[in-house]
């Protein structure tokens, strides 16, 4: 591990002061915020990052779970996650986050990992996580292995010719059904963002993955509230039973009225380069009657863009059904 | 670097009076300050009567330690004051500075368990905690929960379950499951595998712990 200067401060202006020193806020920036240090730690002993400052949030007052007015929650950036997964007003809710959270990682993990630091969990990629190799992500313009290498575990929505590794999160793609709105405060003060303009897409310049500028910290998360009878689901299709990184995963909000279906968000994990929101798949099913065939075409819509590499192609045949097997489980439910 | 070569004999002139730990000790101790300054080294005047926390041979000058932070852990109820490097983790601090070696390294990245420690009463991975980024946590190791003479509980039904083979886990194992007994977790086996996924078995003693694990929560 590289030296650093670890320092604590006491506001988030001043801990927004003290990143703003830094040319960037993506991966690699020599000022990095440091909140749990489940994902950071990691990646400063295996020498992928060498910040020469950490900035510890820890002493900041953002860890509460409260309810909204409008029957919507706010979630603190330091709410571990395992706080969140098992908050009463979460799993009332919006049960589909509490779900996610807890089919992530383990129990000591979820105890320090953060809602803000989820946001910006890393890939899995094993070339992003080894320095031997080269990876886009990494070392801009090194080149991408990935793509005629060890892509089993790799995305197929999303990617691009400098880049192919999934966004590995649970949260974060509930979160995207549930349209949260990721609330940051930088230099010119405080902003919300949707989370679905949150992340970038690799396209040319995979080593900037978010629309954070120096400086910013992201301070909380709000959902706003479903609508009236709505309800939310999420599965998770893995290796292994537990502690295991999504193949597949589906994130559902849906509602129905008779037979039909009168309100569907549909979020995807495991394949995509960011957590993925299927507006097609959406509009395939308002509408519709809510059965199994529809469901069907609902999930050959939002895989209709995926590119399969060497040895990933299984995965767009599994998001289908997952994404099906998903909404089956949310018609039970609603 | 060859701690022991040949004009290097004079810290060793009896190995046979040195137990293995002790050896293991100095000889990291003295690779880890010569490639990059030891991590973590005791405050001169550091207080552990019992175990004096020192690697290499006498108090550590403070300047040996280039950019150490004085850092005070409390530590089974004691606060330890100790010099650490910033990139000093728990785990290490734990073992090579106040000799406690009951929580064990495996993997040092989170993905195994065997380092589990108990920070403010709830299970974490003490190899991703950086030391420094917790004074005034209560930390809680396997030394910190029972004795030989009095075992705790689930250390007992351990023992009683054959809940390990080599034993490298276990510590990690016990420090999980000890937390598990006040988390939210089913009344199944199935509950409690998936409770006690983040402890990695190479021994695949699996079917033993849940056993413990159960007895132990049948107590209750």
């Amino acid at each position: 591990m590289h030296p650093f200067e670890l320092i604590t401060p006491a506001t988030v202006s001043a801990a927004v002061k003290a990143q703003a020193g830094a040319p960037t806020a993506q991966q690699g920036a020599p000022i990095r915020y440091i909140a749990g240090g489940t994902n950071l730690v990691d990646f400063m002993k295996l020498n992928v990052e060498t910040p020469r400052q950490l900035v510890d949030v820890n002493a900041l007052d953002l860890s509460s779970v409260e309810s909204l007015p409008d029957g919507g929650v706010k979630i603190g950036a330091l709410a571990r996650n395992t706080d969140v997964a098992q908050h009463a007003l979460i799993k009332e809710r919006f049960p589909a986050l509490s779900e996610a959270i807890l089919s992530g990682a383990t129990v000591q993990l979820r105890n320090l990992a953060t809602t803000g630091g989820n946001l910006l969990q890393k890939t899995r990629c094993v070339y992003y996580r080894d320095t031997a190799f080269a990876c886009n992500k990494r070392n801009p313009g090194s080149g991408c292995p990935a793509i005629e290498g060890h892509n089993r575990m790799l995305a197929v929505l999303g990617t691009s010719e400098h880049c192919i590794a999934t966004n590995p999160s649970d949260q974060n793609v509930a979160l995207t059904a549930l349209e949260a709105m990721i609330h940051v405060t930088g230099t010119k003060g405080e902003r919300a963002i949707p989370i679905t303009q949150f992340y970038m897409l690799p396209d040319s310049t995979p080593d900037k993955e978010t629309v954070l500028e120096p400086g910013d910290l992201i301070t909380h998360v709000t959902i706003p509230a479903l609508p009236e009878g709505a309800k939310s689901v999420y599965l998770k299709l893995r290796d292994r039973a537990s502690y295991e990184f999504a193949l597949a995963s589906a994130a559902i909000v849906m509602r129905t009225s008779g037979d039909r279906i009168t309100f569907a968000r549909v979020a995807m994990g495991g394949v995509g380069t960011v957590p993925w929101r299927s507006h097609e798949a959406e509009k395939a099913l308002l509408g519709k009657p809510a059965t199994l065939v529809s469901f069907r075409v609902a999930a050959e819509a939002a895989l209709h863009g995926a590119r399969p590499q060497s040895q990933n192609g299984f995965k767009i045949e599994l998001a289908k059904r997952c994404v099906t097997h998903a909404l089956t489980l949310a018609t039970q439910q609603a | 670097m060859a701690p022991f070569d040949e004009k290097d004999k004079q810290p060793l002139t009896s190995l046979e009076r040195i137990s293995r730990r002790v050896f293991l000790t100095r000889a990291s101790a003295a690779s880890v300050a010569t490639a990059a300054g030891a991590v973590a080294a005791p405050l001169t005047g550091s207080v552990h009567a019992e175990a004096p926390p020192v690697a290499a041979g006498g108090p550590v000058d403070d300047s040996a330690v280039p950019g150490a932070i004085p850092v005070t852990l409390k530590v089974n109820g004691t606060a330890h004051r100790v010099m650490v490097d910033p990139r000093a983790t728990v785990l290490d601090t734990l073992r090579e500075t106040l000799l406690l070696t009951g929580t064990k390294k495996g993997c040092d990245h989170g993905q195994c368990g065997a380092c589990t420690v108990h920070l403010n009463g709830r299970r974490v991975n003490s190899c991703l905690l950086l030391a420094a980024m917790h004074q005034n946590d209560e930390i809680t190791t396997i030394e910190g929960i029972g004795t030989p003479e009095k075992l705790h509980p689930m250390q007992a039904a351990f023992v009683e379950q054959d809940g390990y083979q080599c034993g490298y886990c276990t510590s990690g194992q016990i420090m999980s499951a000890v937390a598990l007994l006040k988390e939210p977790v089913g009344k199944d086996d199935a509950d409690v595998r998936e409770a006690m996924s983040g402890n990695i078995c190479r021994c695949g003693a699996y079917p033993n712990i849940v056993a413990a694990v159960q007895a132990v929560r049948r107590m209750a």
